[in-house]
Protein backbone atom coordinates (compact mmCIF):
# COMPACT_ATOMS: atom_id res chain seq x y z
CA UNK A 1 0.00 0.00 0.00
CA UNK A 2 2.59 2.74 1.00
CA UNK A 3 4.15 1.52 -2.67
CA UNK A 4 1.01 1.88 -4.48
CA UNK A 5 0.97 5.52 -3.00
CA UNK A 6 4.48 6.94 -3.59
CA UNK A 7 3.85 5.66 -6.88
CA UNK A 8 0.82 7.80 -7.45
CA UNK A 9 1.85 10.70 -6.26
CA UNK A 10 5.08 10.67 -8.37
CA UNK A 11 2.50 10.22 -11.30
CA UNK A 12 0.59 13.47 -10.61
CA UNK A 13 3.42 15.11 -9.67
CA UNK A 14 5.06 14.45 -13.20
CA UNK A 15 1.60 15.41 -14.17
CA UNK A 16 0.33 18.47 -13.52
CA UNK A 17 -3.04 18.96 -15.37
CA UNK A 18 -4.17 16.13 -13.41
CA UNK A 19 -3.10 17.71 -10.25
CA UNK A 20 -6.39 18.97 -9.71
CA UNK A 21 -7.50 15.85 -7.36
CA UNK A 22 -6.44 16.06 -3.76
CA UNK A 23 -2.79 14.29 -2.76
CA UNK A 24 -2.44 14.39 0.84
CA UNK A 25 -6.32 14.64 2.06
CA UNK A 26 -5.12 16.25 5.34
CA UNK A 27 -7.83 18.71 6.59
CA UNK A 28 -11.72 18.82 6.42
CA UNK A 29 -14.03 20.37 4.72
CA UNK A 30 -16.10 23.50 5.93
CA UNK A 31 -19.73 23.03 6.21
CA UNK A 32 -21.42 25.87 4.11
CA UNK A 33 -22.46 27.51 7.59
CA UNK A 34 -18.91 27.43 8.48
CA UNK A 35 -18.04 29.23 5.23
CA UNK A 36 -20.71 31.72 5.79
CA UNK A 37 -19.52 32.93 9.31
CA UNK A 38 -16.05 33.31 8.02
CA UNK A 39 -16.38 34.65 4.36
CA UNK A 40 -16.47 38.49 5.17
CA UNK A 41 -15.27 39.41 2.10
CA UNK A 42 -16.85 42.13 -0.33
CA UNK A 43 -15.69 42.04 -3.77
CA UNK A 44 -16.41 45.80 -5.68
CA UNK A 45 -19.78 44.21 -7.76
CA UNK A 46 -20.87 43.84 -4.58
CA UNK A 47 -20.80 39.99 -3.58
CA UNK A 48 -20.72 39.72 0.04
CA UNK A 49 -22.44 42.36 0.87
CA UNK A 50 -25.16 41.42 3.67
CA UNK A 51 -28.81 42.71 3.85
CA UNK A 52 -29.44 45.68 5.32
CA UNK A 53 -29.31 49.39 4.96
CA UNK A 54 -28.95 53.10 5.96
CA UNK A 55 -29.24 56.85 5.04
CA UNK A 56 -27.08 59.68 5.89
CA UNK A 57 -29.62 61.10 8.21
CA UNK A 58 -29.51 57.66 10.01
CA UNK A 59 -25.53 57.79 9.89
CA UNK A 60 -24.82 61.06 11.11
CA UNK A 61 -25.46 60.13 14.85
CA UNK A 62 -23.00 57.07 14.79
CA UNK A 63 -20.68 59.62 12.55
CA UNK A 64 -20.58 61.43 15.70
CA UNK A 65 -19.87 59.06 18.29
CA UNK A 66 -17.72 56.40 16.37
CA UNK A 67 -15.37 58.32 13.78
CA UNK A 68 -15.52 62.38 14.83
CA UNK A 69 -12.27 62.17 17.11
CA UNK A 70 -10.49 61.06 15.04
CA UNK A 71 -11.42 61.76 11.35
CA UNK A 72 -13.19 65.41 12.53
CA UNK A 73 -17.13 66.43 12.91
CA UNK A 74 -17.74 66.91 8.80
CA UNK A 75 -14.93 64.29 8.12
CA UNK A 76 -12.37 66.70 7.31
CA UNK A 77 -9.56 64.92 9.19
CA UNK A 78 -8.33 65.21 12.77
CA UNK A 79 -5.65 62.95 14.74
CA UNK A 80 -6.60 60.62 11.24
CA UNK A 81 -7.03 60.96 8.16
CA UNK A 82 -9.52 63.04 5.88
CA UNK A 83 -12.32 61.04 4.42
CA UNK A 84 -13.69 64.11 2.51
CA UNK A 85 -12.39 67.39 0.69
CA UNK A 86 -8.95 67.28 -2.11
CA UNK A 87 -11.01 66.96 -4.88
CA UNK A 88 -8.53 67.70 -7.99
CA UNK A 89 -5.69 67.80 -5.71
CA UNK A 90 -4.14 64.59 -6.89
CA UNK A 91 -1.89 66.65 -9.83
CA UNK A 92 -0.95 69.19 -7.34
CA UNK A 93 2.41 69.14 -5.20
CA UNK A 94 -0.10 68.70 -2.10
CA UNK A 95 -2.10 65.75 -3.04
CA UNK A 96 -5.29 64.67 -0.82
CA UNK A 97 -6.10 61.11 -1.10
CA UNK A 98 -9.64 61.00 0.66
CA UNK A 99 -12.43 58.47 0.40
CA UNK A 100 -13.82 61.45 -1.92
CA UNK A 101 -11.46 62.50 -4.13
CA UNK A 102 -9.13 59.13 -4.70
CA UNK A 103 -10.69 56.17 -3.74
CA UNK A 104 -12.29 54.15 -6.52
CA UNK A 105 -15.29 51.79 -5.16
CA UNK A 106 -17.70 52.57 -2.71
CA UNK A 107 -17.64 48.61 -1.18
CA UNK A 108 -13.86 49.61 -0.16
CA UNK A 109 -15.36 52.01 2.50
CA UNK A 110 -17.98 49.35 3.53
CA UNK A 111 -15.73 46.75 3.57
CA UNK A 112 -13.32 48.70 5.87
CA UNK A 113 -15.33 50.25 7.86
CA UNK A 114 -16.97 47.10 8.29
CA UNK A 115 -13.87 44.91 9.56
CA UNK A 116 -11.38 47.63 10.42
CA UNK A 117 -13.60 50.11 12.54
CA UNK A 118 -13.77 52.18 14.50
CA UNK A 119 -9.91 51.50 15.22
CA UNK A 120 -10.37 50.52 18.81
CA UNK A 121 -13.31 48.40 18.52
CA UNK A 122 -12.67 46.73 15.28
CA UNK A 123 -16.07 44.92 13.64
CA UNK A 124 -18.66 46.03 16.24
CA UNK A 125 -20.78 47.81 14.05
CA UNK A 126 -23.60 46.30 12.61
CA UNK A 127 -24.35 46.15 9.26
CA UNK A 128 -27.01 48.57 9.14
CA UNK A 129 -25.12 50.99 11.16
CA UNK A 130 -22.27 50.09 8.45
CA UNK A 131 -24.29 51.17 5.50
CA UNK A 132 -25.85 54.10 7.44
CA UNK A 133 -22.20 55.36 8.48
CA UNK A 134 -20.72 54.65 4.98
CA UNK A 135 -23.90 56.63 3.45
CA UNK A 136 -23.09 59.58 5.58
CA UNK A 137 -19.50 59.80 4.84
CA UNK A 138 -20.25 59.71 0.96
CA UNK A 139 -23.20 62.15 1.57
CA UNK A 140 -20.11 64.47 3.23
CA UNK A 141 -18.29 63.73 0.18
CA UNK A 142 -20.88 65.19 -2.15
CA UNK A 143 -21.44 61.67 -3.59
CA UNK A 144 -24.80 60.89 -2.43
CA UNK A 145 -28.13 62.91 -1.02
CA UNK A 146 -29.28 62.24 2.43
CA UNK A 147 -32.06 60.35 2.23
CA UNK A 148 -30.46 57.96 -0.28
CA UNK A 149 -30.45 54.58 0.81
CA UNK A 150 -27.61 52.23 0.95
CA UNK A 151 -28.02 48.64 0.46
CA UNK A 152 -26.56 45.89 -1.25
CA UNK A 153 -27.55 46.75 -3.97
CA UNK A 154 -27.40 50.63 -4.07
CA UNK A 155 -23.72 50.54 -2.38
CA UNK A 156 -21.85 48.91 -5.73
CA UNK A 157 -23.85 50.93 -8.39
CA UNK A 158 -22.39 54.34 -6.66
CA UNK A 159 -20.20 56.02 -9.29
CA UNK A 160 -17.17 57.65 -6.68
CA UNK A 161 -15.20 60.55 -8.40
CA UNK A 162 -11.84 58.88 -8.89
CA UNK A 163 -12.75 55.80 -10.14
CA UNK A 164 -11.57 55.73 -14.08
CA UNK A 165 -8.07 57.23 -11.53
CA UNK A 166 -6.10 54.31 -11.79
CA UNK A 167 -3.86 52.44 -14.21
CA UNK A 168 -1.68 49.57 -14.53
CA UNK A 169 2.04 49.11 -13.69
CA UNK A 170 4.52 50.60 -16.08
CA UNK A 171 7.57 49.35 -14.16
CA UNK A 172 10.37 49.16 -14.74
CA UNK A 173 10.19 52.90 -15.81
CA UNK A 174 13.43 54.72 -14.76
CA UNK A 175 16.27 51.69 -13.94
CA UNK A 176 17.95 51.49 -17.32
CA UNK A 177 19.51 48.24 -18.70
CA UNK A 178 22.95 47.57 -18.23
CA UNK A 179 25.38 46.89 -20.52
CA UNK A 180 27.35 43.60 -19.89
CA UNK A 181 30.27 43.60 -17.95
CA UNK B 1 52.49 33.70 36.25
CA UNK B 2 54.45 33.19 33.01
CA UNK B 3 51.30 33.38 31.00
CA UNK B 4 49.83 36.25 32.00
CA UNK B 5 53.39 38.24 31.14
CA UNK B 6 53.34 37.22 27.83
CA UNK B 7 49.66 38.18 27.59
CA UNK B 8 49.93 41.64 28.51
CA UNK B 9 53.05 41.47 25.91
CA UNK B 10 50.81 40.38 23.13
CA UNK B 11 48.53 42.69 24.26
CA UNK B 12 51.18 45.51 23.84
CA UNK B 13 51.82 44.70 20.44
CA UNK B 14 48.28 43.80 19.53
CA UNK B 15 47.50 47.96 20.16
CA UNK B 16 50.69 48.75 18.29
CA UNK B 17 49.39 46.92 15.30
CA UNK B 18 46.09 47.94 15.93
CA UNK B 19 46.92 51.51 16.03
CA UNK B 20 49.19 51.45 12.53
CA UNK B 21 46.65 49.80 10.85
CA UNK B 22 43.71 52.02 11.62
CA UNK B 23 44.87 55.21 12.46
CA UNK B 24 43.12 54.87 15.87
CA UNK B 25 39.77 52.90 14.49
CA UNK B 26 39.99 50.57 17.55
CA UNK B 27 36.77 50.51 19.12
CA UNK B 28 38.15 49.61 22.41
CA UNK B 29 38.08 51.84 24.92
CA UNK B 30 40.83 53.18 26.37
CA UNK B 31 39.60 53.16 29.88
CA UNK B 32 38.60 49.61 30.03
CA UNK B 33 40.90 46.74 30.93
CA UNK B 34 41.61 44.44 28.52
CA UNK B 35 39.59 41.07 30.12
CA UNK B 36 42.16 38.56 28.70
CA UNK B 37 44.63 40.00 31.11
CA UNK B 38 42.12 39.40 33.68
CA UNK B 39 42.60 35.90 35.76
CA UNK B 40 39.66 33.53 35.94
CA UNK B 41 37.93 33.71 39.22
CA UNK B 42 34.34 32.46 38.97
CA UNK B 43 32.40 30.35 37.20
CA UNK B 44 30.05 31.49 34.48
CA UNK B 45 26.10 31.34 33.83
CA UNK B 46 24.53 27.98 33.43
CA UNK B 47 23.09 26.71 30.56
CA UNK B 48 19.57 27.73 30.00
CA UNK B 49 16.75 26.80 27.72
CA UNK B 50 16.39 29.77 25.03
CA UNK B 51 19.11 32.23 25.07
CA UNK B 52 19.28 35.54 25.05
CA UNK B 53 21.82 37.96 23.51
CA UNK B 54 24.85 39.62 25.49
CA UNK B 55 23.73 42.14 27.53
CA UNK B 56 26.79 44.14 25.76
CA UNK B 57 24.67 43.97 22.62
CA UNK B 58 22.22 46.90 21.99
CA UNK B 59 21.10 46.60 18.64
CA UNK B 60 17.24 47.52 18.47
CA UNK B 61 14.46 48.23 16.43
CA UNK B 62 13.47 51.94 16.22
CA UNK B 63 9.74 52.90 17.49
CA UNK B 64 7.60 55.98 15.85
CA UNK B 65 6.62 58.44 18.30
CA UNK B 66 2.85 57.46 17.41
CA UNK B 67 -0.34 57.97 19.48
CA UNK B 68 -1.19 54.03 17.84
CA UNK B 69 1.65 51.85 18.11
CA UNK B 70 -1.21 49.00 17.27
CA UNK B 71 -1.20 50.67 13.46
CA UNK B 72 3.00 51.69 13.07
CA UNK B 73 6.36 50.20 11.41
CA UNK B 74 9.51 49.72 13.45
CA UNK B 75 12.53 49.50 11.71
CA UNK B 76 15.35 46.86 11.51
CA UNK B 77 18.79 48.10 12.00
CA UNK B 78 20.04 47.49 8.74
CA UNK B 79 23.87 49.19 9.82
CA UNK B 80 24.25 46.62 13.30
CA UNK B 81 23.30 43.47 11.25
CA UNK B 82 26.11 40.77 10.19
CA UNK B 83 25.68 38.49 7.23
CA UNK B 84 22.03 38.35 5.14
CA UNK B 85 19.87 37.14 7.89
CA UNK B 86 18.25 39.37 10.21
CA UNK B 87 17.49 38.34 13.34
CA UNK B 88 13.92 37.68 14.10
CA UNK B 89 13.59 39.75 16.59
CA UNK B 90 15.10 42.84 14.67
CA UNK B 91 12.68 42.17 11.61
CA UNK B 92 10.91 44.86 11.08
CA UNK B 93 7.13 45.46 12.00
CA UNK B 94 4.14 46.47 10.11
CA UNK B 95 0.77 46.05 11.82
CA UNK B 96 -2.48 47.44 11.34
CA UNK B 97 -4.08 46.18 14.18
CA UNK B 98 -1.53 45.07 16.48
CA UNK B 99 -0.40 41.75 17.38
CA UNK B 100 -2.84 39.31 18.08
CA UNK B 101 -2.05 36.22 20.29
CA UNK B 102 -3.33 33.13 18.95
CA UNK B 103 -3.25 29.76 20.23
CA UNK B 104 -1.69 27.20 17.40
CA UNK B 105 -3.82 24.46 18.43
CA UNK B 106 -6.79 26.35 17.71
CA UNK B 107 -5.64 28.46 14.41
CA UNK B 108 -7.35 27.43 11.38
CA UNK B 109 -6.73 27.89 7.76
CA UNK B 110 -9.98 28.40 5.44
CA UNK B 111 -9.27 27.95 1.44
CA UNK B 112 -12.59 28.18 -0.15
CA UNK B 113 -14.24 30.36 -2.91
CA UNK B 114 -13.98 29.35 -6.83
CA UNK B 115 -12.12 25.69 -5.71
CA UNK B 116 -14.14 22.40 -6.18
CA UNK B 117 -13.24 21.41 -2.51
CA UNK B 118 -13.35 23.90 0.49
CA UNK B 119 -10.79 22.84 2.92
CA UNK B 120 -10.11 23.22 6.74
CA UNK B 121 -6.84 23.05 8.08
CA UNK B 122 -5.72 23.10 11.43
CA UNK B 123 -1.70 23.72 12.41
CA UNK B 124 -1.02 20.36 12.99
CA UNK B 125 -1.92 19.41 9.63
CA UNK B 126 -0.45 21.99 7.53
CA UNK B 127 2.80 20.88 9.01
CA UNK B 128 1.87 17.14 7.97
CA UNK B 129 2.48 18.78 4.22
CA UNK B 130 5.51 18.77 1.88
CA UNK B 131 7.75 21.91 3.34
CA UNK B 132 9.88 23.99 1.51
CA UNK B 133 12.36 26.45 3.20
CA UNK B 134 13.37 29.34 1.40
CA UNK B 135 15.18 32.46 2.08
CA UNK B 136 13.73 35.81 0.67
CA UNK B 137 13.71 39.45 2.24
CA UNK B 138 10.27 41.02 3.27
CA UNK B 139 9.79 44.93 2.48
CA UNK B 140 7.42 47.32 3.08
CA UNK B 141 6.09 49.41 0.00
CA UNK B 142 6.95 52.75 2.09
CA UNK B 143 10.07 51.85 2.75
CA UNK B 144 13.02 54.61 1.66
CA UNK B 145 9.78 56.65 1.31
CA UNK B 146 11.92 59.24 2.95
CA UNK B 147 14.21 59.19 0.00
CA UNK B 148 11.92 61.18 -2.03
CA UNK B 149 13.02 64.03 -0.27
CA UNK B 150 13.42 66.50 0.94
CA UNK B 151 13.95 65.34 4.39
CA UNK B 152 15.69 62.30 4.01
CA UNK B 153 16.49 59.25 6.26
CA UNK B 154 19.19 60.47 8.59
CA UNK B 155 20.49 56.60 9.07
CA UNK B 156 20.26 53.34 7.30
CA UNK B 157 17.82 52.41 9.90
CA UNK B 158 15.84 55.54 9.75
CA UNK B 159 15.87 55.62 5.51
CA UNK B 160 15.77 51.48 4.91
CA UNK B 161 15.01 49.74 7.82
CA UNK B 162 11.33 48.78 6.39
CA UNK B 163 13.09 45.56 4.90
CA UNK B 164 14.30 42.70 6.58
CA UNK B 165 15.26 38.83 5.15
CA UNK B 166 14.89 35.85 7.28
CA UNK B 167 14.54 31.79 5.97
CA UNK B 168 11.34 31.17 5.97
CA UNK B 169 9.48 27.36 6.24
CA UNK B 170 6.38 26.25 5.08
CA UNK B 171 4.26 24.88 2.35
CA UNK B 172 3.88 26.04 -1.05
CA UNK B 173 0.39 27.54 -1.51
CA UNK B 174 0.62 26.03 -5.26
CA UNK B 175 0.15 22.81 -3.30
CA UNK B 176 -2.66 23.67 -1.18
CA UNK B 177 -4.23 25.49 -4.14
CA UNK B 178 -4.09 22.25 -6.06
CA UNK B 179 -5.56 19.69 -3.12
CA UNK B 180 -8.19 22.28 -3.18
CA UNK B 181 -8.75 22.06 -6.64
CA UNK B 182 -9.15 25.66 -8.20
CA UNK B 183 -11.67 26.25 -10.85
CA UNK B 184 -10.60 27.24 -14.19
CA UNK B 185 -12.60 30.91 -14.09
CA UNK B 186 -10.13 31.60 -10.93
CA UNK B 187 -7.40 34.41 -11.35
CA UNK B 188 -7.01 35.93 -8.14
CA UNK B 189 -6.70 34.78 -4.18
CA UNK B 190 -7.80 36.90 -1.64
CA UNK B 191 -5.80 36.50 1.77
CA UNK B 192 -7.07 37.70 5.40
CA UNK B 193 -5.23 37.84 8.93
CA UNK B 194 -6.31 37.08 12.53
CA UNK B 195 -5.69 40.37 13.28
CA UNK B 196 -8.62 42.53 14.82
CA UNK B 197 -8.85 44.47 11.09
CA UNK B 198 -8.61 41.33 9.43
CA UNK B 199 -6.20 42.58 7.05
CA UNK B 200 -6.63 41.88 3.76
CA UNK B 201 -4.72 41.51 0.15
CA UNK B 202 -5.78 40.56 -3.25
CA UNK B 203 -2.80 38.60 -4.81
CA UNK B 204 -2.83 37.19 -8.44
CA UNK B 205 -3.55 33.69 -8.92
CA UNK B 206 -0.43 33.09 -11.54
CA UNK B 207 2.24 34.59 -8.30
CA UNK B 208 0.02 32.58 -6.20
CA UNK B 209 0.91 29.37 -7.96
CA UNK B 210 4.55 30.38 -8.63
CA UNK B 211 6.13 30.53 -5.68
CA UNK B 212 4.37 31.77 -2.82
CA UNK B 213 4.90 30.27 0.56
CA UNK B 214 2.25 29.59 3.68
CA UNK B 215 4.90 30.03 6.70
CA UNK B 216 5.29 28.36 9.95
CA UNK B 217 9.19 28.60 10.18
CA UNK B 218 10.96 31.67 10.52
CA UNK B 219 15.06 31.32 11.10
CA UNK B 220 14.85 28.29 12.45
CA UNK B 221 12.14 28.24 14.89
CA UNK B 222 8.53 29.27 14.93
CA UNK B 223 7.13 32.59 13.13
CA UNK B 224 7.85 35.40 15.70
CA UNK B 225 4.40 36.92 16.65
CA UNK B 226 4.87 40.13 15.05
CA UNK B 227 5.82 38.69 11.87
CA UNK B 228 2.33 36.61 11.54
CA UNK B 229 2.50 33.87 13.74
CA UNK B 230 1.36 31.15 13.83
CA UNK B 231 1.25 31.31 10.11
CA UNK B 232 1.73 33.93 7.09
CA UNK B 233 2.18 34.37 3.92
CA UNK B 234 5.55 35.18 2.00
CA UNK B 235 5.45 36.24 -1.34
CA UNK B 236 8.92 36.64 -2.79
CA UNK B 237 10.00 39.93 -3.92
CA UNK B 238 7.17 41.50 -3.82
CA UNK B 239 5.26 44.39 -1.46
CA UNK B 240 5.56 43.53 2.33
CA UNK B 241 1.68 44.20 2.69
CA UNK B 242 0.79 41.34 0.45
CA UNK B 243 2.83 38.61 2.70
CA UNK B 244 -0.52 38.70 5.05
CA UNK B 245 0.27 37.56 8.75
CA UNK B 246 -1.46 35.92 11.11
CA UNK B 247 -3.26 33.94 7.74
CA UNK B 248 -6.64 32.43 8.64
CA UNK B 249 -8.60 32.43 5.27
CA UNK B 250 -7.65 32.08 1.50
CA UNK B 251 -10.71 32.50 -0.69
CA UNK B 252 -10.21 31.93 -4.74
CA UNK B 253 -11.71 34.46 -6.93
CA UNK B 254 -12.14 35.75 -10.49
CA UNK B 255 -11.06 39.64 -9.44
CA UNK B 256 -9.56 41.39 -7.32
CA UNK B 257 -11.50 42.70 -3.93
CA UNK B 258 -9.91 45.76 -4.19
CA UNK B 259 -9.86 46.58 -0.56
CA UNK B 260 -8.23 49.30 1.48
CA UNK B 261 -5.18 48.38 1.17
CA UNK B 262 -4.97 47.99 -3.35
CA UNK B 263 -7.35 51.17 -3.61
CA UNK B 264 -6.75 53.61 -1.35
CA UNK B 265 -2.88 52.95 0.02
CA UNK B 266 -0.17 50.90 -1.68
CA UNK B 267 -1.08 52.89 -5.11
CA UNK B 268 1.14 55.02 -6.70
CA UNK B 269 0.48 58.36 -7.28
CA UNK B 270 1.85 60.25 -10.85
CA UNK B 271 2.50 63.64 -11.59
CA UNK B 272 -0.77 64.01 -13.48
CA UNK B 273 -3.17 62.71 -10.91
CA UNK B 274 -3.31 58.96 -11.84
CA UNK B 275 -2.15 56.39 -9.77
CA UNK B 276 -0.47 53.08 -10.66
CA UNK B 277 -2.05 49.82 -8.91
CA UNK B 278 -1.14 46.64 -7.99
CA UNK B 279 2.44 47.84 -8.04
CA UNK B 280 3.51 44.57 -6.48
CA UNK B 281 7.76 44.08 -7.25
CA UNK B 282 10.10 45.48 -5.20
CA UNK B 283 12.59 46.72 -7.89
CA UNK B 284 16.64 46.45 -6.87
CA UNK B 285 18.10 48.27 -4.26
CA UNK B 286 21.17 48.53 -2.13
CA UNK B 287 22.01 50.72 0.76
CA UNK B 288 25.89 51.22 2.06
CA UNK B 289 25.60 50.24 5.97
CA UNK B 290 28.88 51.32 6.84
CA UNK B 291 29.71 53.75 6.57
CA UNK B 292 26.54 55.27 6.87
CA UNK B 293 24.30 57.79 8.12
CA UNK B 294 25.05 58.36 12.03
CA UNK B 295 28.13 56.27 11.80
CA UNK B 296 31.66 58.32 12.63
CA UNK B 297 35.33 57.40 11.50
CA UNK B 298 37.52 57.46 14.00
CA UNK B 299 40.41 58.41 11.51
CA UNK B 300 41.60 58.20 8.12
CA UNK B 301 43.70 54.86 6.68
CA UNK B 302 41.72 52.11 5.85
CA UNK B 303 37.70 50.87 6.13
CA UNK B 304 35.80 48.23 3.89
CA UNK B 305 32.61 49.48 2.86
CA UNK B 306 29.93 47.30 3.32
CA UNK B 307 26.36 46.83 2.62
CA UNK B 308 23.29 45.13 1.44
CA UNK B 309 21.54 44.52 -1.86
CA UNK B 310 17.62 42.63 -3.12
CA UNK B 311 15.94 42.26 -5.89
CA UNK B 312 12.13 41.77 -6.22
CA UNK B 313 12.90 40.40 -9.27
CA UNK B 314 15.27 37.97 -9.10
CA UNK B 315 19.48 37.40 -7.82
CA UNK B 316 21.87 40.21 -7.41
CA UNK B 317 23.74 40.44 -10.60
CA UNK B 318 26.74 43.14 -9.46
CA UNK B 319 26.67 46.06 -7.03
CA UNK B 320 28.86 49.21 -7.91
CA UNK B 321 30.00 51.14 -5.15
CA UNK B 322 31.55 54.77 -5.92
CA UNK B 323 33.67 56.77 -3.37
CA UNK B 324 33.18 60.24 -5.69
CA UNK B 325 30.06 61.06 -5.34
CA UNK B 326 29.05 58.77 -8.78
CA UNK B 327 32.08 60.40 -10.95
CA UNK B 328 33.53 56.50 -11.05
CA UNK B 329 32.50 53.20 -10.17
CA UNK B 330 33.86 50.11 -9.12
CA UNK B 331 32.32 46.49 -8.23
CA UNK B 332 32.13 45.66 -4.63
CA UNK B 333 32.64 41.72 -4.11
CA UNK B 334 29.42 39.93 -3.77
CA UNK B 335 28.92 37.17 -0.38
CA UNK B 336 27.30 34.29 -1.78
CA UNK B 337 24.78 32.53 -2.29
CA UNK B 338 23.37 35.21 -3.93
CA UNK B 339 19.74 33.97 -3.71
CA UNK B 340 16.69 35.85 -5.73
CA UNK B 341 14.73 38.20 -4.08
CA UNK B 342 16.95 37.86 -1.22
CA UNK B 343 19.98 40.13 0.57
CA UNK B 344 22.78 40.38 -0.83
CA UNK B 345 26.44 41.24 1.02
CA UNK B 346 28.98 43.52 -1.09
CA UNK B 347 32.01 45.06 0.40
CA UNK B 348 34.27 46.81 -1.00
CA UNK B 349 37.92 47.38 0.35
CA UNK B 350 38.53 51.84 0.56
CA UNK B 351 41.24 53.70 2.09
CA UNK B 352 39.83 57.20 4.02
CA UNK B 353 42.56 60.08 3.11
CA UNK B 354 40.08 62.51 5.81
CA UNK B 355 38.81 64.47 3.15
CA UNK B 356 35.10 65.24 2.97
CA UNK B 357 33.82 62.22 0.36
CA UNK B 358 30.53 60.81 -0.59
CA UNK B 359 29.45 57.04 -0.68
CA UNK B 360 27.27 55.54 -3.49
CA UNK B 361 26.10 52.27 -4.35
CA UNK B 362 24.43 51.48 -7.00
CA UNK B 363 22.50 47.15 -7.76
CA UNK B 364 22.05 45.87 -10.64
CA UNK B 365 19.85 42.88 -10.75
CA UNK B 366 19.79 39.69 -13.03
CA UNK B 367 17.47 41.55 -15.63
CA UNK B 368 19.81 44.30 -16.37
CA UNK B 369 17.68 46.81 -14.29
CA UNK B 370 20.05 49.34 -12.67
CA UNK B 371 19.35 50.88 -9.37
CA UNK B 372 18.03 54.61 -10.79
CA UNK B 373 18.85 57.98 -8.97
CA UNK B 374 16.53 60.10 -7.34
CA UNK B 375 16.30 62.19 -10.36
CA UNK B 376 15.54 59.47 -12.35
CA UNK B 377 12.68 58.18 -10.37
CA UNK B 378 11.37 61.24 -10.12
CA UNK B 379 11.19 62.25 -13.97
CA UNK B 380 9.78 58.86 -14.15
CA UNK B 381 6.75 59.21 -11.72
CA UNK B 382 6.99 63.29 -9.98
CA UNK B 383 7.41 63.30 -6.21
CA UNK B 384 3.66 62.28 -4.95
CA UNK B 385 4.28 58.33 -5.28
CA UNK B 386 5.01 57.58 -2.08
CA UNK B 387 5.45 54.22 -2.43
CA UNK B 388 8.27 51.76 -4.35
CA UNK B 389 11.42 54.53 -3.71
CA UNK B 390 14.38 52.34 -4.41
CA UNK B 391 16.74 55.51 -5.54
CA UNK B 392 20.57 55.33 -5.07
CA UNK B 393 21.52 56.50 -1.53
CA UNK B 394 24.56 58.22 -0.67
CA UNK B 395 26.10 59.24 2.53
CA UNK B 396 28.46 62.19 3.07
CA UNK B 397 31.93 61.86 5.23
CA UNK B 398 32.67 64.97 6.31
CA UNK B 399 36.46 65.78 7.39
CA UNK B 400 35.67 65.07 10.89
CA UNK B 401 34.44 61.36 10.32
CA UNK B 402 30.77 61.79 10.92
CA UNK B 403 28.80 60.45 7.95
CA UNK B 404 25.24 61.64 6.99
CA UNK B 405 22.71 61.53 4.08
CA UNK B 406 24.17 63.45 1.01
CA UNK B 407 20.73 63.97 -0.27
CA UNK B 408 19.37 65.40 2.98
Amino acid sequence: MPVLRLGVVSLLAALPLLGQSPRFGVGRAPTPEEVKSWDISIAPDGTGLPEGSGTALQGKDIYASKCSKCHGTQAQGGDDAALVGGKGSLNTPKPMKTVASYWPYATTLWDYTSRAMPFKDPGSLNPNQVYAVVAYVLHLGGIIGESDAMNARTLPAVRMPNRDGFIPDARPDAGRKASKR
Amino acid sequence: MESATSGSSNRRKFLKLGAALTGGLSACKQSAPDAASEEPSRLGKPISAYGERSPYEKAARMLPDTRTPEAASSRTPLQDCYGAITPAPLHFERHHAGVPDIDPARHRLLIHGMVERPLILAMDEIRRLPSATRIHFVECAGNSGSEWGPRTGPTAQAAHGLASCSAWTGVPLSLLLEEVGVKPAASWILAEGADACRMQRSIPLKKAMADVLVAYGQNGEAVRPGQGYPLRLVVPGWEGNLQVKWLRRIKVFDQPHMTRDETSKYTDLMADGKARQFTFEMEAKSVITFPSGGQRLAGRGAYEIGGLAWSGRGRIERVEVSTDAGATWRNAALEEPRLRMAFTRFRVPWSWDGSEVTLVSRAIDETGYVQPSREDLIAARGRNSQYHCNCLTAWKVMADGSVGNAGA
